[in-house]
C-alpha cells in the first residue's frame, strides 16, 4: 500500500468531499444496513447479552487497570513457551524490530494477517523502504493494497468498494504482484474470492516469515488469539518458519478463562455470526507444529497516554469489532476515509485523540466533533465504551488546549460576548428586545453574516422569537393579577 | 532506559490515580432440558453451509469411504479410523509433508477435541487423531468425525473442558468471507468444504 493517511485534511473538509460521492454513499448504506441487521438477529438469540457486555467491560478493565502487572506476566509466560518478547515505545521502534527479524532471515517478502496494529504503525511502508514486500492476505486488505487505496472500515477495509470496482482492481493489478486474475473473471463475489485464493496460494506456500497482530493476549498462559474468517490467518500463523506478532499492550487479558466472555461477544458484534469461521490460539513455539521461531512485539505507541486519561481510558477496552461504525449515522454517510486514520468511525473519533493527544494537529482536534452524540455506538458496544461521554470530554480538552491563543477563535469571542450578556438581567433584556424586533420581520434566517457564516453554513438557524419568555411572563402575569 | 522499563514506567504513571478494579459475574445459561445438544449442534453446523450427517459407529467406515470417494486423502499418524489409500502425516518424523505436498492432496480426515452446540463450532487441540495444524488447513476438504459424547452445550462448557496449554483451532463452518459488500461467500483460503460426521 503506497497510499497513506499522512496530511489528510480535518474532518469537515474531508467529509464534504465524501458526501458528494454518491457511489460511495450507496455502497456504504447497503453494507452497513446488511451487517446491522445480521448483528441484531444473532444478539437477540442470547438473553444474557447485557450481562455479557457488563462482564466483557469488567474483564478488559481488570486487565487495563493492572496493566503493568499483566504485561510482566505475559512476558514471562511467552518467554517460558519459547517466544522472544520485544517492547516498542512507538511505531518506528516496532517497525525497526520487525524489519530486523525479517532481514536476519534474508527474506524479501512476508505474508500478513489483517492487523490494525501493523496498519497503525505503517509497517508495510516501513518494510517496503527496506526492500521487503509485505503481502496483505485478507481479501479486503488485498483489495485495498492492490488498489493503492486506504482502509475505510476496521473489519472490512474495502467496504467503500462494490463488486464491479473490485473486479476492475483485480483484473488490472493482480498481475503486477503475482498470479494474474482469470481472464473470464466476473463480478460474482464467489468468483472474486476464488481469484484471491489462487493469487495468494503461491505466496502462502513459499513464505518463510509471517506477520500478525493478535485479538487477545493472555497473561496467565502466554496464549495469543487471532479471530478470522477466510483461513488466511491460519495460513500465516501455521505455514511460515518464523512468526512475528505485533500486539498492542491493551490486548492483554489476565486469564485464559477471560477468553470465554470475549469470544461470545466479538463474533456476534463484528460479523453478525454466532462464531467466526476460524479462531487460532497458540503459545510461543509448538514442537513439530507451525513456526519454530516466534517473536512478539509489545507496542505502546500512545496507549499509555490514553490510559492516563481517566475518562478516555475506557476506549482501550475496544476489541475492534466495528459495530459502532456500522450503526453510526455519520459514518454511514461519510465513510471511513474522512476520519483520516486507520481507526475510523465513533471509536476512531475518540481513539485517535487519546493516542495522539489534542492541541497540536487540527485533523485530530476535529475528530471529537465528528458525531451527533446520538449514542447508538454506546448501545451496540460489546464492552460498553461510553463513546458519547468520551467525545464530550475530548471536546472540552480540545477547547482547553486552545485557551492561550493570542488571537481567540470566533467561537471563543462569541461565547465571551454571550457570557457578558447573560450575566446581567438588564443587558439580557436589551438583547431580547433587539432580537424580538428582528423576529417580527424574519420567519427564518438564511445564515449569519461575516465570520458567523461558517457556523450557519452547516446548521439551520431558527428565527429569534418575537417575544422573550421574560417579556411574556411579565405581560401575562400582570393581566392575571388584574382579574 | 530500555523500552521495556520506559513503557512499564509510563503505564504505572498513567494508573497513579489508583482506579478501583471492577468485578462482574460471567453469565452462564442453565441448560435447557428440552433441547438435545447433539441435534442443535448438527443444525448450527449446517447453518454455516457445512455438510453434516449422523451415523452409528458401525456405519462410520462406510460413511467415511463415501465422504472421500475419489479423493487423495491425508490423515494424522495416530488416527484410529480406517481410511483406505490415505497418506499418513507424521509431524515429528523427518520426512514430514511440505506445504506444497499437502496442497497436492484433496482431503483430510481427523477427529476433534469437542463440539459446541450453541455456536456450531468444532474445536481441535491437535492431540490424538487431529494432527498438526497445517493438515486441516491446506487440503480443500476437511472431514471431521465428532463423537456425540464430545458435544458440549455452550462456549463456557468448552472452556471447562479444553487444555489451555495446547494450540487450539476453532472451526465454525467452511472458510468464508464477507469482504465484498458484506455478503457472505463460503470458500476462500481454508478448506472450502467442511464435512462433519457425528457418531451417535
Amino acid at each position: 500500500m503506497s497510499a497513506t493517511f499522512v496530511g489528510m485534511p480535518a474532518f469537515p473538509t474531508a467529509a464534504r468531499a465524501a458526501l458528494a460521492d454518491t457511489q460511495l454513499r450507496h455502497n456504504l448504506t447497503h453494507a452497513t444496513h446488511t451487517i446491522r441487521d445480521k448483528r441484531a438477529r444473532v444478539v437477540a438469540e442470547l438473553p444474557e447479552w447485557e450481562e455479557l457486555r457488563t462482564a466483557g467491560a469488567a474483564t478488559k478493565d481488570r486487565a487495563l487497570l493492572t496493566l503493568d502487572e499483566q504485561l510482566v506476566r505475559l512476558e514471562e509466560s511467552l518467554t517460558s513457551r519459547g517466544a522472544v518478547v520485544h517492547w516498542a515505545r512507538d511505531a518506528d521502534e516496532a517497525c525497526r524490530i520487525v524489519a530486523d527479524v525479517a532481514q536476519a532471515h534474508g527474506v524479501d517478502e512476508v505474508v500478513k494477517v489483517k492487523s490494525m496494529a501493523t496498519q497503525e504503525i505503517g509497517l508495510n511502508e516501513a518494510l517496503a523502504a527496506e526492500g521487503i514486500a509485505a503481502w496483505e492476505t485478507d481479501l479486503a486488505e488485498l483489495i485495498v493494497q492492490l488498489g493503492d487505496d486506504l482502509p475505510s472500515h476496521i473489519l472490512v477495509p474495502a467496504i467503500h468498494r462494490n463488486r464491479a470496482e473490485i473486479r476492475e482492481i483485480f483484473r488490472r493489478r493482480m498481475a503486477a504482484s503475482g498470479r494474474p486474475a482469470p481472464d473470464d473473471l466476473t463480478d460474482d463475489p464467489g468468483e472474486l474470492a476464488n481469484a484471491a485464493r489462487l493469487h495468494l496460494r503461491e505466496k502462502f506456500l513459499r513464505a518463510r516469515v509471517g506477520v500478525s497482530g493478535a485479538n487477545f493476549a493472555v497473561a496467565e498462559t502466554g496464549t495469543l488469539v487471532v479471530v478470522e474468517s477466510e483461513g488466511n490467518g491460519r495460513m500465516c500463523l501455521t505455514l511460515p518458519e518464523v512468526l512475528i506478532s505485533v500486539v498492542g499492550i491493551e490486548k492483554v487479558v489476565p486469564t485464559w478463562r477471560d477468553l470465554d466472555v470475549l469470544l461470545r461477544l466479538l463474533p456476534r458484534s463484528s460479523t453478525g455470526e454466532r462464531m467466526n469461521p476460524y479462531t487460532s490460539m497458540w503459545h510461543g513455539v509448538t514442537p513439530g507444529d507451525g513456526p519454530q521461531e516466534v517473536h512478539v512485539v509489545l507496542l505502546d505507541n500512545g496507549r499509555s497516554h490514553a490510559l492516563a486519561d481517566q475518562v478516555g481510558r475506557q476506549a482501550l477496552r475496544c476489541i475492534r469489532c466495528s459495530a459502532c461504525l456500522n450503526v453510526c449515522p455519520v459514518y454511514e454517510r461519510v465513510g471511513g476515509h474522512a476520519y483520516g486514520s486507520v481507526y475510523p468511525g465513533p471509536i476512531g473519533a475518540i481513539l485517535n485523540p487519546l493516542l495522539k493527544g489534542v492541541g497540536s494537529d487540527p485533523q485530530v482536534d476535529s475528530l471529537p466533533y465528528a458525531s451527533s452524540l446520538c449514542g447508538a455506538c454506546y448501545e451496540v458496544c460489546p464492552v460498553k465504551i461510553d463513546i458519547p461521554s468520551v467525545l464530550v470530554d475530548l471536546r472540552a480538552q480540545v477547547v482547553d488546549a486552545h485557551r492561550d491563543r493570542r488571537v481567540p477563535k470566533p467561537e471563543a469571542v462569541s461565547m465571551r460576548a454571550a457570557a457578558w450578556t447573560l450575566s446581567d438581567s438588564r443587558r439580557l433584556a436589551r438583547a431580547e428586545r433587539i432580537s424580538g424586533r428582528a423576529g417580527r420581520w424574519l420567519t427564518r434566517l438564511a445564515g449569519l453574516p461575516g465570520p458567523g457564516r461558517r457556523w450557519t453554513s452547516a446548521r439551520d438557524l431558527p428565527a429569534p422569537p418575537r417575544e422573550s419568555f421574560r417579556a411574556w411572563w411579565l405581560r401575562t402575569r400582570r393581566r392575571g393579577s388584574r382579574s | 532506559m530500555s523500552a521495556r522499563e520506559e513503557i512499564l514506567g509510563r503505564v504505572r504513571a498513567a494508573l497513579a490515580d489508583g482506579p478501583e478494579v471492577p468485578t462482574a459475574a460471567v453469565p452462564r445459561r442453565t441448560p435447557d432440558g428440552s433441547v438435545d445438544v447433539v441435534t442443535l449442534f448438527c443444525e448450527r453446523v449446517a447453518d454455516y453451509r457445512a455438510s453434516v450427517e449422523r451415523c452409528s459407529a458401525a456405519e462410520l467406515p462406510e460413511r467415511l469411504r463415501a465422504a472421500v470417494a475419489g479423493e487423495r486423502v491425508v490423515v494424522p499418524t495416530d488416527l484410529d479410523l480406517d481410511v483406505p489409500g490415505s497418506v499418513v502425516d507424521d509431524a515429528l518424523s523427518t520426512d514430514v509433508l511440505s506445504a506444497a505436498e499437502l496442497d497436492a492432496l484433496d482431503a483430510v480426515v481427523t477427529r476433534a477435541r469437542l463440539g459446541i452446540a450453541e455456536t456450531g463450532t468444532i474445536v481441535l487441540d491437535h492431540g490424538p487423531g487431529q494432527g498438526r495444524r497445517a493438515i486441516t488447513l491446506v487440503p480443500d476438504h476437511h472431514v471431521c468425525v465428532v463423537d456425540a459424547s464430545q458435544v458440549v452445550a455452550d462456549v463456557p462448557d468448552a472452556f471447562d473442558a479444553l487444555d489451555a496449554s495446547r494450540p487450539l483451532t476453532w472451526i465454525s463452518g467452511p472458510s468464508a468471507t464477507s469482504d465484498i459488500e458484506l455478503d457472505r461467500v463460503e470458500g476462500v483460503h481454508g478448506p472450502r468444504h467442511l464435512h462433519v460426521i457425528v457418531v451417535t
